[in-house]
C-alpha cells in the first residue's frame, strides 16, 4: 500500500479542466436556500397574520402557546417571554423540528456541502480546505438524521389535521383556494418526509432477507420509488411551505381575498 | 466531416503538458476512436489503456473536458466542435505515462474487505435465495471497476485520505456483502473504522460519473451509513431484542 500511496499524480496545475457552467447549480442553490431562510425567519419574527379562519400557516403549526391565534390542542403552554425580544413567536417553538430534518437530510447535505461549504463546489473541481467529513462534532450528528425524521412525521400529522380543519369555515363546511393550497402543501411535505432515506431504511432497508419479511419488502419497494424523487420533493415542499405561509399571510392582511369554491 | 482540436495530456509524473492535435472525425466516432487515430497518424507513442471498446472493461477511464468519463462511451458528436477538447488522465492516481495511470491502490483496498461468510446450508445441503433477496445487490454487481467514482471522490482526489478511506467503489462492495441474504457478518464496524465511511459527505459525484448508472450514494453509501446508525438507535436495539440478535461482527 505504501508504494501505491507514494507515487506521483499527473503534473496538471489547473484546479479543474471543466468547460461547462459547473458553477450555475451551486449558485442557484445558494440563492434559493438563502431566500427561504430569510423569508422564514422574517415570517417567524412577525408573530402575526399567521391565521385567518380556517387557515393556519405551516410555520405556526402546531400552535401551542397561550397567545396563539388558533390553539392546535385547545389549550396552550404559557408564553415564553424574553427580556429584549418580549414574547417569543410560537413559530420558533416549531421551526427547529422541520429545520433540523432538512438540515440533516441526505439530499440537502449534498446541496449545502457543495454550495455553501464548497466541499466540493462541483465534481472534479478542486477542494482545497482541510477536511474531516462527518467524523467529528458537530457534523458527526448528521448521522442521527432518523431522529429528526421521527419528528418530521409528527409535523406531517399535525399539518394534515390543519388541512382537514381548513374545510371548517365559520359558516360551516366549505372549500376555498386556501384549502387546496394547504392540501397541496401537506401532500408535498408528506412526499418529502416519506421519501426520506432514513424512512426507507427504518421501514425495510435494514432487512437482509426480504423473502422472510414480505410486508417490509413491499413497503421498502414503494418507498424506494418515492426515494428516487426525494430531491424533487425536497424542493417542491420547500417552495410550497413558504408559499402557503405567504398565501395565508396575504389573506390575513387583506391584500388578497380567498376565493370560496364551495 | 467535422474536424476537432484535441488537447491531449502527454508526459509522465515528473513533467508533462497538453499537446494539440487536429483530427478529422466520422459519424459515430467516440473519443477513444479519436485517440486511436492520433496514435495511428500523429503520435505513435501516445500511451492509452483500452480493451473492450464497449463500456464493459473499465479500462479507458479519462477526464474529458474535465469530467471523468469512459473514452469509449463518449461520442464526439456530444462535444462542441468549435472549442478544443481536453483529454487528461484520471488525476487521482499515480501517472505512468500520457493517459495511463496506476490504479493498484484500488486492488490493495479490495483485499481489506472481509469476504462473504456463509450461514449453514439448508438441511438438504443446499443454499437457497429468492430473487427479491438479491435484486438490490445485483445493481452493485454491475460495477466494471473503471474507478471513475474513486477518481472523482474529493476525499481521495483532493484530500488524499487514501489510507483512512476506501472510496465509493468499495462502499458498494461492502454494501453488497452486508446485504447478502446468505452472509453472516456485520460490516458496519468495518465500514466505519477501517473503510472510513464517515469521511464521505455524500455529495454524489461518484453516482454522477458512474457509467453503469449505479446509484452508489442512494443505494450503497447511505444505507451503509444508516446501518451504522442502527448500532446507536435505541428503538432499533429494542426491535432487535424482539426479533433476535444481528450476526456476529466481521
Amino acid at each position: 500500500m505504501s508504494r501505491v500511496l507514494s507515487e506521483r499524480r499527473p503534473p496538471i496545475a489547473a484546479a479543474h479542466l471543466r468547460t461547462d457552467a459547473w458553477w450555475a447549480l451551486p449558485l442557484a442553490v445558494v440563492v434559493v436556500l438563502s431566500a427561504f431562510i430569510v423569508y422564514s425567519t422574517w415570517a417567524a419574527l412577525q408573530n402575526a397574520h399567521y391565521f385567518v379562519p380556517p387557515y393556519l400557516s405551516p410555520f405556526y403549526s402546531p400552535c401551542i402557546t397561550e397567545s396563539c391565534l388558533h390553539l392546535s390542542f385547545g389549550v396552550g403552554l404559557a408564553d415564553f417571554t424574553f427580556p429584549v425580544v418580549g414574547v417569543l413567536s410560537p413559530a420558533f417553538l416549531i421551526l427547529w423540528g422541520p429545520g433540523l430534518f432538512r438540515l440533516t437530510c441526505y439530499y440537502y447535505r449534498k446541496a449545502y456541502y457543495r454550495s455553501f461549504w464548497l466541499a466540493p463546489v462541483a465534481c472534479a473541481v478542486r477542494d482545497v480546505k482541510s477536511y474531516t467529513g462527518e467524523t467529528r462534532f458537530p457534523l458527526f450528528l448528521q448521522n442521527f438524521h432518523r431522529y429528526t425524521w421521527y419528528l418530521a412525521v409528527f409535523f406531517v400529522v399535525m399539518l394534515t389535521w390543519d388541512a382537514i380543519l381548513a374545510f371548517r369555515f365559520p359558516d360551516g363546511f366549505g372549500i376555498g383556494v386556501g384549502t387546496l393550497v394547504m392540501w397541496v402543501n401537506v401532500t408535498l411535505l408528506a412526499g418529502y418526509t416519506f421519501s426520506c432515506h432514513s424512512c426507507r431504511h427504518v421501514c425495510g432497508g435494514h432487512v437482509d432477507v426480504f423473502s422472510e419479511a414480505e410486508t417490509r419488502y413491499k413497503v421498502w419497494r414503494f418507498l424506494t420509488r418515492l426515494n428516487e424523487r426525494h430531491p424533487m420533493y425536497a424542493w417542491l415542499s420547500l417552495f410550497s411551505v413558504g408559499l402557503t405561509d405567504l398565501y395565508i399571510r396575504l389573506v390575513s392582511m387583506g391584500v388578497i381575498r380567498d376565493l370560496r369554491i364551495l | 466531416m467535422p474536424t476537432y482540436t484535441m488537447r491531449v495530456f502527454r508526459g509522465d509524473a515528473r513533467r508533462g503538458d497538453f499537446r494539440e492535435y487536429h483530427v478529422e472525425t466520422a459519424e459515430g466516432m467516440v473519443v477513444l476512436d479519436v485517440i486511436h487515430r492520433i496514435q495511428a497518424t500523429q503520435a505513435h507513442d501516445l500511451a492509452c489503456r483500452w480493451n473492450c471498446k464497449a463500456g464493459k472493461c473499465g479500462s479507458c477511464s479519462a477526464e474529458i473536458n474535465g469530467k471523468p468519463r469512459l473514452m469509449c462511451m463518449t461520442r464526439m458528436d456530444t462535444l462542441a466542435e468549435g472549442a478544443p477538447i481536453t483529454v487528461a488522465p484520471i488525476r487521482t492516481f499515480p501517472l505512468i505515462r500520457d493517459l495511463v495511470t496506476d490504479v493498484s491502490y484500488n486492488y490493495e483496498k479490495a483485499k481489506t474487505v472481509p469476504p462473504l461468510r456463509l450461514k449453514p446450508p439448508d438441511p438438504d445441503g443446499r443454499y437457497r435465495m429468492m430473487q427479491e433477496d438479491i435484486d438490490r445487490i445485483q445493481e452493485f454487481h454491475k460495477c466494471i471497476e473503471c474507478f471513475l467514482c474513486q477518481d472523482v471522490c474529493h476525499v481521495i482526489r483532493d484530500h488524499d485520505l487514501k489510507r483512512q478511506f476506501a472510496g465509493p467503489r468499495f462502499f458498494i462492495k461492502i454494501a453488497a456483502l452486508d446485504m447478502h441474504p446468505l452472509d453472516t457478518r456485520n460490516r458496519t464496524e468495518f465500514a466505519a473504522r477501517e473503510a472510513g465511511i464517515g469521511l464521505c459527505n455524500i455529495t454524489t459525484c461518484c453516482t454522477e460519473v458512474c457509467p453503469e448508472g449505479i446509484h452508489i450514494t442512494d443505494n450503497g453509501i447511505i444505507p451503509m451509513k444508516e446501518r451504522r446508525a442502527d448500532d446507536y438507535d435505541p428503538i432499533v436495539w429494542l426491535l432487535r431484542k424482539f426479533r433476535g440478535q444481528r450476526p456476529e461482527p466481521a
